[in-house]
């Protein structure tokens, strides 16, 4: 089932479709949210460009993305109406407030006519209810202005939805008495206004079945609903944890990355410190200085302050201090799309230093995801001395799932393994070298200021091989240059090999893919299955170094399909180190990609590979749900 | 030019700058703040002569070597960290404050230095260096002002002044300078101070001080580019001319110079200071320097009297110190205030699995 919130951004969708689906998530379906909001705070009301909405999808079965075609709109205005209705299939459910459709707001839209009156809309299931009207009848004796009653009619829609699928509603009041605790009135009607909606579906006969759905089965453990950004900042309190270091933040507030540096504010107890400094590069600057002093530095941004960072994440290649780097991708260039989702720093995360400046690449696949990528990027970062990208993005760090919550044990250990002791020579003649290289991973060691005896200065000038002086002698940039590049090469030792999902294997097509792109492409994946053709996949979890078994992969298969928001940069990565004829398959319209277009991207490049033509039946439409 | 101790600022309550950094009873001298790095100045440069004496004035601070860590960004002073025996960090262009905060935030047992030029922190760095001295980072941020860009041979810096000729400026620079002291104080620093590369102990005692206060303290060191800007000081270092050239600051005591024949007064219209011959008013008019008075205005209009053109005249000493809660105590403190006391690594796993287990959970048996 997927439901659709839509209204104008000062309507409270936000809030509506998260309370929905933190009751999805307490009564144990499986769940993926798609938040979808302009980055105006509050724009023109009434407008198209004002339109925020959130979908849900859930299901009592393993589903992977938020869903192609939501099977119910609520849609608050008539903008909301317009702007959401060519993503609907025929015979989904409308439920309209039309208090809003006045002249004005019709216009507003575009709308010339009320597309209620005429039969516009007749292959829908349309219910026109009064949520404004009813709203502000059902919290009268709380002696509110009309204004602010007819705010809580986001909580009326709320209740009537969590009837029509048997939402348990305690979480939500709760939440309401909690949120609004200072303001008893608005609590009060809030929470009024939701039971109304809930009273109003359960008596009036307009929707005649409550639906059920019942509660997944998924595999044993304690869940959670879990936003990527909440994940992402949670892991970097578990690498602070597990490495014994004192996380040090330094940031500049930045749609999407910002609720980053907001959760781990909230977390000095687990000695993290926050600075929020003036600018990106200062952010990113504070967070070296304090890996320099042997906290764990991580500064978190969105594409464009990794452009302001490139040259302090150059310094940190080069003085070799570990230091993660967030990127939560939005669509780009420029200021672009900042609450929308894509791919496109992918290539800047590669390659946007000057120098040879090779930096390791960490993608999460999921909202919950971002956990563990997060403690791994801070694994790699701390052991091999390293700046370490981490690319999560906006459809991940706002949109949700359930989780499970790992035990403490599952997760690795990371040794900062200081250096106390003089490294070079021997008696009176003993000396600290920082240059001096681990055997095994190629790091320098880590000597912190405080360490008596191994005094020692780093810097952005060319470094001589071990003992770490200025040196401009060819052959030892050259060393030098290659050695830095060695080092990122040879975490490809420690990184599991990339693994294929081929059930049959009979597969001729990989598909190929890394980041949030993994939910949509699963999805096409099993569609393409369910539908009698072969297709294996794979989801990159290193984008630097690859996998030491990628390019093995690569060649077992006749195709491979490379799916991107974006327009092919993992393509071309693996087509430049494979040479491998990787096919893209493209989207940069900030918004997930949809399953059902991949699978009939998947399909036709299996059908190239095997030269047969591919039907895919009701898998290749959109209102056919994911069932496995 | 005469001084008083600086560093005995009668200032009670006031915790020291170096006051959380471990000490040593070794004795220390400049050679052991000496590293084995050959000095690559051109011959003459005024960063000798600073070298030379912060080097032979960090054993009086009696800080354990390895607590003193010195930043720096890019430019002919940013080669400063390599020429000292301590922990030091060659940063990049403009960022030597931001890193420095990063590194005074995390560690309070730490006495850090930040050594910048007139371009590295008032062009490409400005806002770090500004952002700098309204935190209150403790940190003493020495800013080599040479009014020339150096390293990159001969061009105008922001503080050459307007018409100069350079590489760059064949006609003559139409840019109009910054007065670091002006700016400072505007930026609500809380430490700011004026010296002289070639003026041996007003630089250490000035040093002295800015080590002992606690938050940033900005130290202007005019010093002489013998490539591209010579002679860019020669009025307030030529004995005949300094006197008069010269307008020392000590805190507390008449603001006078050119032995004694001019003073400062209060300008009523504008609000600043003028320039008068203290023969023609009463003794109790002359300004007297008050470098901990809260408002800084005094300080401010003070240091409008530092010549923008060729630097025929300019004060010189502390302008202003004045106690403020520094950021990094600040953020420290916030922290002890939510950590449980001795929490070790066995507790601190608990309470990650009470964290991410927390909110609004169910099992699957």
């Amino acid at each position: 089932m997927i439901i659709r919130f839509a209204g104008d951004s000062g309507d409270g969708m936000q809030l509506t479709g998260d309370r929905f689906t933190q009751e999805t998530a307490a009564f144990g379906n499986d769940l993926v949210t798609l938040p979808n909001f302009p980055a105006e705070i509050r724009a023109p009301q009434g407008t198209l460009p004002g339109v925020s909405s959130f979908q849900v999808h859930f299901a009592d079965h393993d589903i992977l993305t938020a869903g192609d075609a939501p099977d119910v709109l609520v849609a608050m205005n008539p903008a909301a109406l317009r702007a959401n209705l060519g993503d609907l299939h025929k015979g989904a459910t409308i439920i309209v407030d039309t208090h809003d459709f006045t002249a004005r707001n019709l216009t507003k839209a575009g709308y010339s006519d009320n597309p209620l009156d005429g039969e516009s809309l007749d292959a829908y299931s349309v219910h026109p209810v009064d949520l404004t009207g009813m709203t502000v009848a059902a919290v009268k004796e709380f002696g509110l202005s009309r204004k602010d009653a007819s705010r809580a009619k986001n909580m009326f829609a709320l209740g009537l939805l969590s009837w029509m699928y048997g939402r348990p509603t305690e979480t939500t009041t709760t939440f309401l008495a909690k949120r609004f605790a200072k303001v008893p009135d608005i609590r009060d009607a809030n929470i009024a206004a939701f039971k109304a909606g809930w009273n109003f579906g359960e008596t009036t006969e307009a929707f005649a079945v409550q639906y059920e759905i019942k509660p997944a089965v998924m595999p044993p453990g304690t869940y959670r609903n879990i936003t990527g950004n909440l994940a992402l900042a949670y892991g970097l309190v578990a690498g602070g944890v597990q490495s014994g270091l004192p996380v040090f933040l330094g940031t500049y507030p930045i749609t999407p990355a910002s609720d980053i540096l907001h959760e781990l504010s909230k977390h000095k107890s687990f000695g993290v410190t926050t600075f929020q400094a003036e600018d990106e590069i200062a952010g990113v600057g504070a967070a070296i200085g304090a890996s320099y002093a042997g906290h764990l530095g991580v500064t978190s941004t969105s594409g464009p302050g990794v452009a302001l960072k490139s040259e302090a994440i150059g310094l940190a290649v080069m003085t070799e201090l570990p230091l993660v780097v967030v990127d939560v991708q939005r669509g780009g260039p420029s200021t672009g799309l900042p609450t929308k989702t894509e791919q496109a720093d992918l290539l800047q995360a590669m390659f946007g230093r000057n120098g040879e400046a090779p930096v390791p690449i960490v993608a999460p696949q999921s909202p919950g995801d971002c956990f563990a990528a997060a403690v791994e990027a801070t694994r790699i970062a701390v052991t091999y001395r390293t700046p370490v990208l981490l690319l999560s993005d906006g459809y991940l760090a706002n949109g949700s799932e359930p989780w499970r919550v790992p035990s403490i044990d599952e997760l690795p250990a990371i040794d900062p393994d200081f250096a106390t002791e003089k490294n070079h020579g021997s008696g009176d003649d003993a000396e600290f070298w920082p240059y001096l290289r681990d055997d095994a991973t190629l790091a320098r060691p880590w000597a912190i200021p405080g360490t008596p005896g191994l005094e020692h200065r780093i810097g952005g000038l060319e470094k001589g091989d071990g003992h770490g002086n200025i040196s401009y002698d060819p052959a030892n940039h050259d060393f030098m240059v290659r050695t830095r590049q060695a080092k990122v090469d040879r975490i490809a030792d420690s990184i599991p090999p990339v693994e294929v999902d081929d059930p049959s294997g009979e597969a001729k097509v990989l598909v190929l893919g890394w980041g949030s792109t993994y939910g949509p492409i699963g999805a096409g994946v099993r569609r393409v299955r369910k539908a009698g053709y072969h297709v294996a996949q794979a989801h990159l979890r290193h984008l630097n170094p690859f996998p030491a078994n990628l390019g093995e992969v690569l060649k077992g298969y006749d195709k491979v399909l490379v799916p991107e928001m974006n327009l092919g940069q993992l393509s071309l990565l693996l087509r430049a180190k494979y040479l491998v004829d990787a096919v893209g398959y493209n989207h940069v319209r900030g918004l997930p990609l949809k399953a059902t277009e991949l699978a009939h991207a998947i399909g036709e490049l299996v059908g190239q590979a095997e030269g047969i033509d591919i039907d895919l039946g009701v898998w290749g439409e959109p209102t056919q749900k994911e069932h496995i | 030019m005469s001084t008083s101790p600086l560093t005995d600022l009668g200032l009670p309550g006031l915790r020291s700058g170096t006051e959380l950094v471990p000490t040593t009873d070794e004795k220390q001298t400049g050679k052991d703040f000496t590293s084995d790095q050959e000095v690559r100045w051109c011959p003459g440069c005024g960063d000798y002569a600073v070298l030379k004496a912060v080097q032979s004035f960090l054993p009086d601070l009696g800080l354990r070597r390895e607590n003193i860590v010195f930043v720096s960004g890019i430019g002919c002073s940013s080669r400063f960290p390599y020429y000292l025996d301590t922990y030091g960090m060659h940063s990049i262009h403009g960022r030597a404050p931001s890193i420095a905060t990063g590194i005074a935030t995390a560690r309070e047992d730490l006495s850090v230095w930040v050594v910048t030029g007139d371009g590295d922190a008032l062009s490409i760095g400005g806002n770090h260096l500004i952002h700098a001295l309204r935190r209150n980072v403790n940190m003493t941020i020495l800013l080599f002002n040479n009014r020339i860009y150096g390293l990159t041979k001969g061009q105008y810096s922001p503080t050459s002044e307007t018409g100069k000729v350079t590489k760059s400026t064949p006609m003559g620079s139409v840019d109009h300078p910054f007065n670091p002291v002006s700016l400072a104080l505007g930026a609500e620093a809380s430490f700011v101070a004026r010296t002289i590369d070639s003026d041996r102990k007003h630089l250490t005692e000035v040093l002295a001080a800015a080590a002992a206060h606690r938050g940033t303290s900005l130290v202007e060191i005019y010093q002489n580019c013998p490539i591209f800007n010579d002679g860019a000081f020669d009025a307030i270092k030529n004995p005949d001319t300094k006197p008069d050239a010269i307008i020392p600051l000590v805190h507390g005591e008449p603001i006078t110079f050119s032995a004694g024949t001019k003073g400062l007064v209060r300008d009523q219209s504008s609000g600043g200071v003028s320039i008068v011959a203290t023969a023609d008013v009463p003794t109790e008019q002359l300004l007297v320097h008050d470098a901990h008075h809260p408002d800084p205005s005094q300080a401010f209009a003070i240091s409008r009297l530092t010549e923008m053109g060729y630097l025929n005249q300019t004060p010189i000493g502390i302008f202003r110190q004045v106690e403020r809660t520094t950021y990094d105590d600040a953020a420290r403190e916030q922290v002890t205030a939510a950590t449980t006391g001795d929490d070790d690594a066995a507790d601190q796993s608990a309470r990650l699995a009470a964290l991410i287990g927390g909110g609004d959970t169910w099992t699957i048996l």
